[in-house]
């Protein structure tokens, strides 16, 4: 027996005009926490999908326990072992949470044991959840831990997690920490994908980096420095985004007492949400997910209206407006869900550029829809923002996470906003397309723009926002300013009562 | 006016086993994440098999038997070019309703003929001596019993059984199914064959229990009133039993009271049931449609 539980020779994967993967070798040892470090698109996703069965590949070899292992289906991978928390597409929105675990379990227990087990679990590990909720209403970090949860429950040898904490808090990925942890002395293997250097610097004991789908190479993270694992990453350096002090100017937007009912039976109530915010500001918003952020957005945004005299920009009351309105005055939004909600999953960029971009940019003229200037549009939005995809032709969901979102941001900014509001602008998103994004945003700040910064990725509030408020159970109770504010504090603020369930 | 309401309300669960059977099968085939327009299709080819095997073999039983497999048999033309050529369902359910229209005027050519062949009613010992409801309830033949078992096996396995939360995970989000290692595609023929055999058994109720003879089109659009009333049910199986019968009751009703000669004009009578069903439907409704329903699923990855 060798310390090796699965290695990996050789393996290769193609699909029509591109390899996902070429020529891959590594190997993950007995209790090793092993990341595996790329950007979007640099066939992270293929490698573990053969992994775990669901691609076969093209060539090479993979032993499990120094045996021979080619899992023909997930199945075969669970039997054997092997468990992984996905990062989309695996959850039944109109399911129960324990349906939805037991889908992934070879052999359930009963419902009602189950339900206890569930219980257990996520009490042991900190990952609290109702096994009777149905998951359609859970928020996205809710929706994770089922995916986590449902993974503790197989007791795995290797445990493949896909972005595990992008929408954690960072007690919450302590606790997570402090759980893979103990999984890992129990002798279980982690392997883990994350855009987070420093957590892979705190967590992990070997690095894999894969670039344009080969194995460019490995290291021991915890010896290198964030930057230098993300410029291996990207194969050459990037900026980081650079901050400078700026002068505030007039109140832009104004928002007074706040209140908005819950739009569905799972939302969360918007509770008397006061600020001001100037030109030339970044306003931060922390909390965990589901404490209001998204009907903190669609409350600005207009798609939910707000009673009179509770939100103004430039002292005009647009409370009752809808969101083409506000577009017209300068208030502009992306929200965080980024196919669906941002751009129309199956339309091209050039139509997505043209569903927010018409009124700002001129696209209509004379009742008709000017497609060639919406194209001009998108393509000055893939230029100047770096959007990797063959031309403005190409459907949304075709593009990778982190360059849909390079798009739905840079589409936004490029209107000129006076106020712009985003909601996790760098979720999913690689450290060199965040960075741009960031910097994007900073830009804007500079340029006299009031951006409003909705994030659960506390180190994002705090390398550009200027003040900072958590959302909590729908309230906010104060903002303060971001310097000198330690993630202690920042941990406080955000609150106990949002992580009980 | 003389119309016996016993005789009435054992009537309407005659007239409404047709719609309830299509309706139970196409609803599963629903939540599985498929949309199958060709119930009426189906219907008409079980309901000519069905007559057919029936004259022949001078079995009522067999003649079910050959319906529902031959109601089986054209669905799965359906699920082979939706699910594995990735054709429209849309377009494709549409085809077979066409297609079974079509085929059974064909194959049913010298076939029509009243048929001998009796389905006799099994009136269940001593729950069909109850006065009233006994009439109403026990005293009718084995499909309209089977055509209840199957409404509450299908809750069953809907909500209790392994098999019946895979079917409704396919039918939520067939990638997430395929990610956790679900056969999607197996899961969606073998509903779609339930599906079709539900149609042909009723269709062959009607063409060898309640008209009882063979002509062209006999099924008359009571497959496209069974998608309907799955779609009103919010893909439920008891509401879909409350819809089945309403508007197999309203028929029957309306029915009756033309016979009376009641100044109300026909017309309106005849729409009544569709009205009544939709009103009663609507008012109930609060489900949601299956996730994937209708979409293609491609086996990508």
């Amino acid at each position: 027996m060798s310390d090796q539980l699965l290695s990996l020779t050789g393996l290769t994967k193609a699909y029509p005009g591109v390899v996902a993967n070429d020529d891959v070798t590594f190997a993950i040892g007995k209790g090793e926490v092993h990341a595996l470090l790329g950007e979007n698109g640099a066939g992270k996703s293929t490698l573990v999908k053969m992994i775990y069965g669901l691609v076969k590949p093209d060539s090479g070899s993979m032993t499990l326990n120094d045996q021979p292992y080619h899992p023909q289906e997930p199945r075969q991978a669970r039997a054997s072992g092997v468990a992984m928390v996905f990062q989309h597409f695996s959850l039944f929105d109109a399911m129960s949470v324990a349906e939805n675990i037991a889908l992934g379990m070879e052999r359930p227990p009963a419902p009602r044991d189950l339900a206890h087990q569930i219980r257990e679990v996520s009490q042991t590990y900190g990952l609290p959840l109702d096994p009777h909720k149905t998951v359609g209403g859970l928020s996205a970090g809710e929706r994770q831990r089922v995916e986590i949860i449902r993974c503790l429950l197989q007791n795995p040898k290797l445990l493949i997690m896909d972005e595990p904490t992008s929408v954690l808090t960072p007690q919450e990925v302590e606790i997570l920490f402090k759980t893979l942890r103990q999984l890992k002395s129990e002798g279980t293997s982690i392997l883990y994908i994350s855009h987070k250097l420093d957590e892979i610097r705190a967590l992990c004991d070997t690095a894999t980096i894969l670039r344009l789908g080969k194995k460019v190479d490995t290291c021991t993270p915890a010896e290198k420095s964030a930057r230098e694992l993300a410029e291996m990453m990207v194969g050459t350096s990037f900026a980081s985004p650079q901050r400078q002090d700026r002068d505030l100017g007039q109140v832009l937007l104004s928002v007074s007492g706040l209140s908005v009912a819950a739009t569905d039976a799972f939302g969360t109530a918007l509770r008397d949400i006061s600020f001001d915010i100037r030109a030339g500001e970044i306003l931060g918003i922390g909390g965990v997910a589901g404490n209001g952020q998204d009907e903190l957005l669609t409350a600005l945004s207009g798609e939910t209206r707000a009673p009179t005299g509770m939100i103004k920009i430039k002292g005009q009351d647009i409370g009752q407006w809808g969101p083409n309105a506000r577009r017209e005055v300068g208030l502009l939004c992306a929200p965080e869900e980024r196919l669906g909600h941002a751009a129309a999953p199956n339309l091209s960029l050039t139509e997505n550029a043209m569903m927010t971009g018409a009124a700002r940019r001129g696209l209509v003229s004379g009742g008709l829809l000017n497609w060639s200037k919406a194209r001009d549009f998108a393509q000055e939005i893939i230029a100047s923002f770096d959007v990797r995809t063959p031309g403005s032709q190409n459907a949304a969901r075709s593009l990778s996470g982190g360059n849909l979102q390079k798009f739905v941001i840079g589409r936004e900014v490029l209107q000129n906003p006076d106020v712009l509001v985003v909601n996790q602008p760098t979720w999913g998103v690689d450290a060199a397309a965040a960075a741009a994004i960031r910097q994007a945003l900073l830009d804007l700040a500079n340029q006299g723009a009031a951006v409003i910064v909705i994030s659960q990725d506390l180190d994002e509030l705090i390398e550009i926002s200027d003040r900072f408020g958590a959302l909590n159970e729908g309230r906010i109770e104060k903002f303060v300013p971001m310097a000198g504010l330690s993630i202690d504090e920042i941990g406080l603020m955000m609150g106990g009562a949002g992580t009980d369930v | 006016m003389d119309i016996n309401p016993i005789l009435l309300a054992a009537a309407i669960m005659v007239a409404s086993t047709p719609i309830l059977l299509a309706a139970i099968g196409e609803l599963v085939v629903e939540r599985a994440g498929v949309l199958n327009l060709g119930v009426e299709g189906m219907m008409i080819t079980g309901a000519v098999v069905g007559f057919i095997a029936a004259h022949e073999s001078e079995s009522a039983t067999l003649g079910f038997m050959g319906a529902a497999l031959g109601g089986a048999a054209v669905s799965v033309i359906f699920g082979l070019l939706t699910q594995f050529l990735l054709t429209n369902q849309v377009a494709t359910g549409l085809a077979l309703t066409l297609f079974g229209v079509g085929l059974s005027a064909l194959v049913g050519q010298g076939y029509d003929t009243t048929t001998q062949v009796t389905l006799s009613k099994m009136p269940i010992p001593v729950l069909s001596d109850i006065p009233v409801l006994g009439t109403v309830l026990f005293r009718h033949d084995t499909i309209v019993y089977l055509s209840l078992i199957l409404v509450a096996a299908v809750f069953v396995f809907l909500t209790k059984t392994r098999a019946g939360m895979i079917l409704r995970a396919v039918g939520e989000n067939h990638e997430a199914a395929h990610a956790l290692g679900y056969k999607v595609r197996r899961v969606r023929m073998m509903a779609i064959m339930f599906g079709g055999a539900c149609a042909g058994l009723g269709g062959a109720y009607i063409s060898l229990v309640r008209v009882p003879q063979w002509v062209d089109n006999i099924t008359a659009g009571t497959g496209w009133i069974a998608l309907a009333i799955v779609v009103f049910a919010s893909w439920k199986p008891w509401r879909l039993l409350l819809g089945a019968y309403l508007f197999g009751g309203v028929t029957a009703l309306q029915i009756n009271i033309q016979a009376e000669g009641l100044d109300i004009p026909v017309e309106y009578l005849s729409m009544s049931p569709y009205i009544a069903t939709i009103l009663v439907l609507v008012v109930l409704s609060g489900g949601r449609a299956p996730g994937s329903l209708g979409k293609i699923f491609h086996a990508s990855s």
